[in-house]
């Protein structure tokens, strides 16, 4: 069958794409659209390396048809620095060695974000079930809350040692 | 892989007419977090997806007869937004938010939960207890059904050919009434249940319970309504002996399997003991409803 052409909202700029039923929107960024930063880990919806945000909700790109982002608005990792200014979770995830491999890591940036822009002061709980969806195999997930906590604070204006 | 059709139809009426031309090729999109994986792993090879996301009322919570008509595609996350809805019924939705992560809350639906049909569907024992009922479109026109008569057994249930789930109609609550569901997993987060209860109770103003819904999950191949569960505890003032009998009621109506996530002793056992503590957090809630 003839693709859809797919008129959508990526990261605040009018898109448009054509794909195939069976082409999700993880298939569609990554490939159709050379936005690689969303990753597939385990193409279930298990894993969260994929989370975008699809009209304001947190969602696995990998469990959304390409097809449905039509009239939409994404959001994914590509958004999140302005320019050369790191967002202050991707500033924290540095600082406290938050990532190894970074195969998970824009998935994780993604959901803290919508996380912080819903919560901005969580408790470490919050964090660590907010983020249940999110695997991590190498760094861990000490290091991860910690950032996601300390940004939130630096978010939040609180000033720190 | 053949290819792949897909619709939006913009109504119940040509959803109908979309499935019956389709011949049992064609497969219900709403959240997609089972759909997606199934087509993936190659279980099922559909013809058509059909998303119902466009029918009007497929992804609203409408207040109706002091109840709610909550749309078969309304997302876990979209639910649990709603505070009305949240104090009403805590139980059916903190059994929903249960499901899976947070991405997953962002899609999955109660529809979706239900026609899935997994033994284990946390969503579905709660919305029994609830006396939830279901609205089903087909060829023939639209039936209501209650949500227990929707699964046969794993992976099957009772829809005919053609027809799919519109929404779900939750009662008005009766004053003095609660929910609660609880569900036992080996781990906090991202697992399927052992075990998973759900009670739905009304108390008189002497705390006397008048009227009672126990539903049971994952120890039968369908979710299970258990009156003698529920008969153990009306009459009651939820003292021990009565949830004894409960505790003894609900193990009796179990039929559960043996597997490395539980034997039939344990699920058996952990049944009963839910039981008791669904009916306690239940009516805690129907003392302050």
């Amino acid at each position: 069958m003839a693709k859809h052409h797919v008129t959508t909202t990526i990261n605040g700029e009018s898109v448009e794409f054509l794909c195939d039923t069976r082409q999700t929107l993880l298939d569609v960024l990554r490939d159709e659209l050379e936005l690689t930063g969303s990753k597939e880990g385990c193409a279930s919806g298990d894993c969260g390396a994929c989370s975008v945000l699809v009209d304001g909700r947190l969602v696995c790109s990998c469990l959304v048809l390409g097809v449905e982002a039509e009239g939409k608005s994404i959001e994914t990792i590509e958004g999140m620095a302005k320019g050369d200014k790191l967002h202050p979770l991707q500033q924290k995830f540095l600082e406290h060695a938050a990532l190894q491999c970074g195969i998970c890591t824009p998935g994780f940036l993604v959901a803290a974000k919508a996380l912080l822009d819903s919560n901005p002061n969580p408790t470490e709980t919050e964090v660590r079930y907010w983020l249940a969806g999110n695997l991590c195999r190498c760094t861990g997930y000490d290091k991860i809350i910690r950032a996601v906590l300390d940004a939130a604070a630096e978010m939040r204006g609180e000033t720190h040692g | 892989m053949s290819s792949l059709q897909y619709a939006t139809p913009a109504s119940v009426q040509e959803a109908v007419a979309l499935l019956a031309k389709a011949e049992g090729k064609a497969r219900i999109l709403a959240g997609g977090t089972d759909l997606l994986v199934q087509m993936r792993a190659g279980m099922v090879d559909p013809a058509l997806i059909v998303d119902i996301k466009k029918i009007p009322g497929l992804r609203t919570v409408t207040r109706e007869g002091g109840g709610y008509r909550i749309g078969a595609a309304v997302a876990g996350a979209e639910l649990s937004d709603r505070a009305d809805i949240s104090k009403d019924w805590p139980g059916v939705v903190e059994a929903f938010d249960l499901i899976g992560s947070t991405q997953i809350q962002g899609r999955a639906s109660l529809g979706g939960n239900l026609c899935n049909a997994s033994p284990a569907a946390d969503s579905v024992p709660a919305l029994v207890a609830a006396g939830a009922k279901a609205t089903v479109a087909g060829p023939g026109g639209t039936r209501i059904v209650p949500v227990e008569e929707i699964p046969t057994g794993p992976g099957r249930t009772s829809l005919k050919p053609g027809e799919f789930i519109v929404d779900f109609v939750l009662p008005a609550k009766a004053a003095g009434t609660g929910d609660a569901y609880l569900r036992l997993i080996p781990r906090t987060e991202m697992d399927i249940a052992v075990v998973g209860v759900g009670v739905c109770l009304t108390l008189d103003a002497a705390g006397v319970c008048t009227a009672a819904r126990v539903a049971l999950g994952a120890v039968a191949p369908t979710v299970l309504l258990v009156p003698d569960a529920a008969k153990a505890l009306v009459g009651s003032r939820l003292d021990e002996a009565a949830l004894q009998k409960l505790d003894a009621a609900a193990q009796a109506a179990c039929r559960p399997i043996n597997d490395k996530r539980g034997t039939i002793a344990y699920r058996t056992k952990v049944a009963g003991v839910l039981a008791r503590r669904a009916a306690l957090i239940a009516a805690d809630r129907a003392r302050t409803n």
